[in-house]
């Protein structure tokens, strides 16, 4: 499973374990499963999609700016909004 | 010595300014709760973005990076960015902010550098009978009950814009941090040139297969606005928190102070009392012993 954060400046909104999230990248959308490359891009005003299990229905959760950070440790959205 | 009445007026007087500084602590004990819960959200957000900032700008460099890290190469016009409440009677709260912003304008000032002064929350304005001529611009928060990061983002686009027009070279920010609901610390710190503690970045080594999109660069660049827009929104909430925390401190001291005052009065109201009925009896006794 993928460590998924979403935090904005006002608190920590998400901290779980999840299949997949798909992210608006600034060069376009990009999914992220366990085990990416670390990875950093700038995100634009969109919709992440959170896949809790292959196959699953998407949670979609619209956000604005910020960043997407993926390490050894999963993946990191900070957002300025979010939800 | 006062009669009767006055001290009774007195002492009610006294009740009820006891009732409402007891009221305003209670009101400022339970802002104080939730400002502190705002702060420590906020905690995570600020941590990891400085983070990134950090390993970033160890990997970019110098050469060619953004004014915004790298300073406009001169450091004549300081800007002082004073953060305090929209309202009073928070004990020392204000001045105390304001002195540490004056202490740091009269340092520079004596270095010779043109100081002004970028001016949020009403409380700051004492600074203008200092320094007429200084005062850059002057934002209100008082239709602001919680700060949201939207009203840090305003203030930090407006000094962004300010600095790109070269208005100033290097600002600063001064505010009130929170340590605990009974010590809150004016604190000063520089905000444009983004400080970046580049030594605590990890070692390029460990990371350097991090993939970027777009280029380290435009990460880079994109991040600096928003990390300031971040550090303001620290600063309001600290401050927030700060002020909560000193109102709560000065009500407590203030209803102490009343209960004590009552306690005097009362005595003192009672021997006045007690000495007027001396006087009577002595009065109708000496009055009966001479028939």
């Amino acid at each position: 499973m993928l460590h998924f954060e979403l935090v904005t400046p006002e608190k920590l909104i998400r901290s779980e374990e999840v299949h997949m999230v798909v992210v608006p990248g600034t060069e376009g959308d990009f999914g992220v499963l366990e085990g990416h490359a670390p990875f950093m891009s700038t995100i634009r005003d969109g919709a992440l999609s959170i896949y809790r299990s292959a196959g699953a229905q998407p949670e979609i959760v619209p956000i604005q700016g910020g960043f997407a950070e993926v390490n050894a440790k999963g993946l990191t959205v900070l957002a300025e909004h979010a939800g | 010595m006062a009669s009767l009445k006055a001290l009774k007026l007195r002492i009610g007087s006294v009740k009820s300014t006891q009732k409402i500084t007891k009221a305003m602590k209670m009101v400022a004990a339970a802002k104080l709760r939730r400002a502190q819960e705002a702060a420590q959200n906020g905690r995570p957000y600020a941590e990891r973005l400085e983070a990134v900032m950090a390993s970033l700008a160890s990997r970019v460099g110098g050469v060619g990076a953004s004014p915004l890290l790298a300073g406009t190469g001169k450091d004549q016009v300081q800007l002082l960015v004073v953060a305090t409440s929209e309202r009073g009677l928070a004990g020392a709260f204000n001045s105390n902010i304001v002195r540490a912003a004056r202490r740091k304008a009269e340092e520079l000032i004596a270095q010779g550098k043109t100081v002004k002064f970028y001016l949020v929350g009403k409380k700051g304005r004492v600074l203008k009978r200092f320094y007429p001529n200084a005062i850059l611009a002057d934002q209100e928060m008082g239709h602001i009950k919680t700060v949201s990061f939207e009203d840090a983002r305003v203030v930090a686009d407006d000094l962004v814009a300010r600095f790109t027009r070269g208005e100033f070279d290097v600002a600063h920010l001064f505010f009130s941090k929170f340590v605990s609901a009974l010590v809150q610390e004016p604190t000063g710190r520089q905000l444009i040139p983004v400080p970046l503690a580049t030594d605590r970045a990890p070692k390029s080594g460990a990371d350097a297969v991090v993939e970027y999109e777009p280029s380290e660069e435009d990460i880079l660049a994109d991040l600096l606005p928003r990390n300031i827009a971040v550090q303001i929104f620290r600063a309001l909430q600290e401050n927030a928190a700060s002020e909560q925390g000193s109102r709560m401190n000065a009500m407590d001291n203030a209803t102490r102070n009343a209960g004590d005052m009552i306690n005097r009065l009362s005595i003192q109201y009672n021997r006045t009392r007690q000495a007027a009925i001396t006087t009577e009896l002595v009065e109708i006794i000496s009055g009966a012993e001479a028939l």
